[in-house]
């Protein structure tokens, strides 16, 4: 299965990494082999197999509707790169 | 009094009857960690003042005769996949090298409330994704058998810990077999646990479906104890199933007559080195002889498991990781951005190695429009082939075993150059995550010097009888867990 | 050339449960920013959601009162796409398989019934809030933004319409019955200017019977920005046909100040979403013994309240149409019939004079100074003829002003009408004695004069007269009928 540069940019675009030209190519050939070598299961039979999404058979897990603590502003923010009043700042939308 | 050679469980004894102190346990493994680290590297991050801190007021406690952990004083080494509230938890990873947790993992919490001591967190490949611990940010951890050699992966640092006598015991991950890889290559007992036996919670997440939280251990006593602490339901994980937690080291047996075991004829053939098939049916035989009925069985659908796994595995890795933006924490690119897209751009190019990234192209890719149905839905179905045919298996017999690895350790740097044959490292151990069952790794002997995993593998919640199988073989071939070279004594 | 609208829906709505979807965070409205915020809804590594049961039977209460059928085995699905109030950039949420499937919900329009398809309602997770820093508060031309995620987590219901609106006053009415519906479940606030109702649109026009090109519109904050967008956005459809022009798919920003929908320019990559189930949860099966206890505490909904409105207490449909798409209202108009006054006339004082009230002091009616028994109150005094309709409505606004009760009120200012025939008799007898002109114009048939002589009664009784009686009187002494 054969990928082309302009798949790898398009993947690259949907998983918000920016790649190097090298990078490009490289990923191209090793996820050309690796899809390759994983093409062997488009062979397989599965007609009429469900997908296991889950190998438990459980159902209905919820908690009930009661307020927990929340954390307090400051270990919410303790970790940001960049923060302003409690609140997460980032570069412009658009 | 020698510590460095004692089991976790005859510690607990040791500091409980005030034989040892809590401090002079804690500290004698902080003198090992100071004299091999600089040659193992096992460590990301190294925490002996909050260590010693524990450790004292434990055995204030003791002396108060308060109530204290099982464990209490009995010092851990934790991958640092697990969230460690206080304590940085960097995954391997430039992303998060900075990043201290607001909150400790429920299998963290479980062993602090068991007394243990946290003597550092443990290095791993980046994000859990590897199978020789060359992929940390941070450098690999060397193999104590062989400094030459990797120590696997991805809780490459949990193994050489308990290895190389760094610390009693640790905890690590296991999504495809990290886990009973690195503890096959290190000479040490691992166990992952049936999917949803532990928690998640406060794993920080590679792929969902499979991944499990275990113990890393010197021998099997150790590992059914450590279980014993770390599992059981936890309603902040929908997976979790809901069973309570069991005392697997006080129903350990090494009486296992009767029993049937098979070895899997697909994972016990091509592609397996000489030199680990052989210890493999000595150990074999070994059953034999203690009333085991031994037999071969063939599960077709695991030739096919590879391909799954790379297919499953990275496509929940792509979603789990998307969260790493430089939004809320971890790794943020510096620059004066265009807008926030190229922010996200910069920072997950700058922080994720290249592994990290070769695996979140192909599962994003493998989920992407139009592939879908050829790749990931198809890839699912054939991981329910495998449940069948274990299903089918284990209606014929007790338990399941093969190789835990093909080889033994390679050299670093050996498998670097194509992701795949480093991907081959982990075909006998990836089917147990797809169905979700239990596996552990068992040391059984060695090949050219070097040590050979002997895997057991159980239907669902088949953990003490999988214990007590690797006991009774425990018991029988004497497996020496301390490596020649790197021994407690010696210091080369 | 045939033009036909189609329109279809897509609404989202805050359910009003005390915790999150996924977490025990508060689920309210405002507070400084992420100061109901934990490791789940803020997307902290390793953290797993579990979810909120109350938010599933909310799910299938609407479900059950749009008529929908309730899957008997739902899955969450991961919705992947990075935006900065996206704290996972997931967001789980449901795909092929929603919590419920196949309903309707009727439109009563002016004069025909529209009957609006429910393809589905299925259940997911708010995002957090973006406030835009610049020049204008908007996100076009910030410098950057700040992110909240208090809001995060929040539990959605999103109901799909099918295309089956022909138009921006169906399209209103439908989102004003479903509001209503909502209201009545108890399942919602329901305020659009909170963001804890939104609706997105997807419009085209079918020309001779063939489907046309959808065109989403987003950003209509309230009904009447919905109503106006849809409007406009019509227009701009059936003019672009009209001049040949090929209508282009894409989603438009509806600017209400500007009054006009423009296509939405975003560096966002085509949506690709890559749906796969969410392995952190499990299925959800709903059994029997759930829904029916679910279906028992389905309380009596708008329709149905609207019917028995006019059937019970002999409404008209306008009025009755009123006073039950506001719950409040309804709840008002049902405690003052208890009064014994009648019906209609207690409604016509509610949508009327008393809605205005309202609206004009931007007061709920739930916090209305004038209580449902004090309307009855005022209506008795009508009926009893102690004040006149006119005086009434100063009465209800001195009611409602002061707080004070209408009887107490007439008492105190003195404002009873005379109603005793024989005080009104002597007035009438005077008045027309000292206006003979006026008297005979009224004999002669001059229906003017029958003004000015009630005028002039009125002002010899200082406005108390009531004016049925007088208005007899002058008729019956001046023999015009």
């Amino acid at each position: 299965m054969a990928i082309s540069i302009e798949d790898v940019e398009h993947v690259a675009k949907l998983a918000r990494l920016r790649l190097s030209a090298e990078e490009k190519d490289t990923f191209r050939r090793q996820l050309s082999d690796v899809l390759e070598h994983a093409a062997v299961i488009s062979s397989v039979d599965t007609e009429g197999i469900p997908p296991t999404s889950h190998t438990l058979p459980m159902v209905n897990v919820f908690r009930e509707d009661e307020i927990r603590p929340s954390l307090p502003v400051e270990e919410v923010i303790s970790n940001a790169p960049w923060a302003e009043g409690g609140a997460f700042k980032v570069p412009r939308i658009i | 009094m020698d510590i460095l050679n004692r089991s976790a469980v005859e510690l607990a004894g040791l500091i409980k009857n005030r034989e040892v102190s809590a401090l002079r346990v804690t500290d004698t493994f902080l003198e090992r960690i100071e004299e091999v680290e600089p040659r193992v590297h096992a460590y990301v991050n190294v925490y002996s003042e909050a260590a010693r801190a524990s450790a004292k007021h434990i055995d204030e406690d003791i002396a108060r005769s308060e109530r204290v952990g099982s464990y209490a004083g009995v010092p851990m080494a934790i991958k640092d996949v697990l969230s460690t509230r206080g304590f940085n938890t960097t995954c391997g990873s430039r992303m998060l090298e900075n990043f201290v947790p607001v909150y400790d993992a429920t299998a963290v919490e479980r062993v602090k409330a068991a007394g243990a001591v946290m003597l550092g967190k443990a290095n791993m490949d980046e994000f859990a994704m590897g199978s020789s611990t060359e992929n940390s940010y941070f450098g690999p951890t060397r193999n104590p058998w062989d400094l030459e050699r990797v120590p696997g992966g991805s809780s490459g640092g949990s193994a050489a810990a308990v290895a190389a006598g760094e610390a009693p015991w640790a905890l690590g991950s296991d999504t495809g077999g990290s886990i009973r890889q690195p503890a096959s290559l290190c000479g040490i007992v691992g166990l992952k646990p049936t999917y949803g036996l532990v928690s998640r919670y406060g794993l920080v997440a590679f792929a969902s479906s499979l991944d499990q939280v275990g113990p890393m251990t010197r021998n099997v006593s150790d590992c059914a104890a450590l279980l014993g602490i770390v599992s059981g339901h936890d309603p902040r994980d929908s997976t979790s199933i809901e069973e309570p937690a069991r005392d697997y080291l006080g129903k350990l047996t090494d009486d296992v007559k009767g029993m049937k075991v098979a070895i899997v004829k697909e994972l016990s053939s091509e592609g397996i080195d000489p030199g680990v098939l052989e210890q493999i049916r000595a150990t074999m035989d070994v059953l034999e002889s203690l009333g085991v009925h031994t037999d071969e069985v063939s599960l077709p659908s695991f030739e096919n498991g590879l391909s799954s796994y790379y297919l499953i595995a990275p496509a929940e890795a792509s979603s789990n990781l998307a969260r790493f933006d430089g939004v809320r924490y971890g790794y943020r690119a510096e620059g004066d951005f265009n807008d926030v897209w190229d922010m996200y751009d910069a920072t997950r190019a700058e922080g994720f190695g290249p592994e990290v990234k070769r695996r979140i192209m192909l599962g994003t890719y493998a989920l992407s429009a139009g592939y879908y149905d050829e790749y990931y839905a198809k890839a699912q179905k054939i991981r329910t082939l495998i449940v069948r045919d274990y299903g089918r298996a284990f209606d014929e017999y007790d338990l399941l075993v093969s190789p835990t690895s093909p080889t033994t350790a390679f050299k670093l740097g050996e498998k670097m150059d194509d992701p795949l044959t480093m991907y081959l490292s982990d075909i006998c151990t990836i089917p147990v995550n797809l169905a979700g069952i239990p596996g552990l790794s068992l040391p059984c002997g060695l090949a050219d010097g070097l040590p050979v995993g002997f895997q057991i593998m159980g239907p669902p919640l088949s953990e003490q009888k999988i214990l007590n199988l690797a006991y009774a073989l425990e018991r029988e071939t004497c497996f020496d867990p301390r490596p020649a070279g790197l021994g407690a004594e010696k210091v080369t | 050339m045939e033009n036909e609208t189609i329109i279809g829906l897509e609404i989202h709505t805050e359910l009003n449960t005390n915790s999150k979807m996924f977490c025990g965070c508060e689920a309210t409205f405002g507070g400084d920013p992420n100061t109901k915020t934990c490791p789940v809804c803020l997307g902290h590594p390793g953290s797993l959601p579990v979810m909120n049961r109350e938010a599933v039977g909310d799910t299938i209460l609407l479900a059950l009162a749009l008529n929908c059928g309730i899957t008997e085995r739902s899955i969450f699905h991961r919705k992947n796409y990075f935006y900065p109030d996206m704290p996972k950039d997931f967001q789980i949420s449901q795909y092929d398989i929603p919590l419920s499937h196949d309903g309707w919900l009727e439109v009563e329009m002016e004069d025909y019934k529209r009957r609006v398809g429910i393809t589905r309602v299925h259940l997911e997770e708010d995002t957090g809030k973006s406030v835009h820093i610049g020049e204008s508060g908007r996100i076009h031309g910030a410098e950057h933004s700040l992110e909240d995620f208090n809001r995060a987590g929040i539990p959605l219901a999103e109901i799909v319409t099918e295309p089956d609106l022909r138009s921006p006053e169906e399209a209103r009415a439908f989102m004003q019955m479903l509001r209503a519906t909502l209201e009545y479940l108890g399942i919602s606030d329901c305020k659009m200017e909170e963001g804890s109702l939104r609706c997105d649109a997807n419009i085209s026009i079918a020309v001779d019977g063939k489907m046309g090109t959808k065109v989403e519109i987003k950003n209509m904050n309230s009904f009447r920005a919905m109503f106006r967008a849809l409007t406009y956005e019509e227009e701009r459809q059936r003019f672009a046909l009209k001049e040949g022009e090929v209508i282009v798919q894409e989603t438009r920003h509806w600017d209400d100040d500007a009054g006009q929908t423009s296509p939405l320019r975003s560096k966002e990559e085509a949506f690709d979403y890559r749906y796969f189930p969410e392995p952190d949860l499990v299925p959800v099966e709903p059994d029997k013994a759930w829904v029916e206890a679910i279906k028992a505490r389905m309380p009596e909904l708008p329709v149905e309240r609207l019917r028995r409105f006019e059937h019970k207490f002999g409404l008209q449909p306008e009025i009755a149409n009123m006073l039950t798409s506001e719950k409040a209202m309804a709840d008002y108009f049902e405690e003052a019939v208890v009064s014994g006054q009648d019906p209609v006339a207690l409604a016509k004082w509610i949508a009327g004079d008393l809605a205005a009230m309202l609206k004009e002091a931007t007061v709920p009616i739930e916090a209305c100074p004038l209580k449902p028994h004090g309307l009855g109150e005022l209506v008795a005094l009508v009926a009893q003829r102690i004040i006149s309709g006119k005086m009434a409505k100063e009465v209800l606004r001195e009611a409602f002003e002061t707080g004070k009760g209408p009887s107490e009120i007439v008492e105190a200012k003195g404002l009873s009408q005379i109603a005793d025939g024989s005080e009104i008799e002597s007035v009438v007898d005077e008045v027309i004695a000292t206006n003979p002109d006026a008297a005979n114009d009224m004999r002669e048939g001059k229906e003017q004069a029958l003004k000015f002589l009630m005028g002039q009664v009125m002002k010899k009784t200082r406005g108390k007269a009531n004016p049925e009686m007088a208005s007899d009187l002058i008729k019956k002494k001046l023999n015009a009928g």
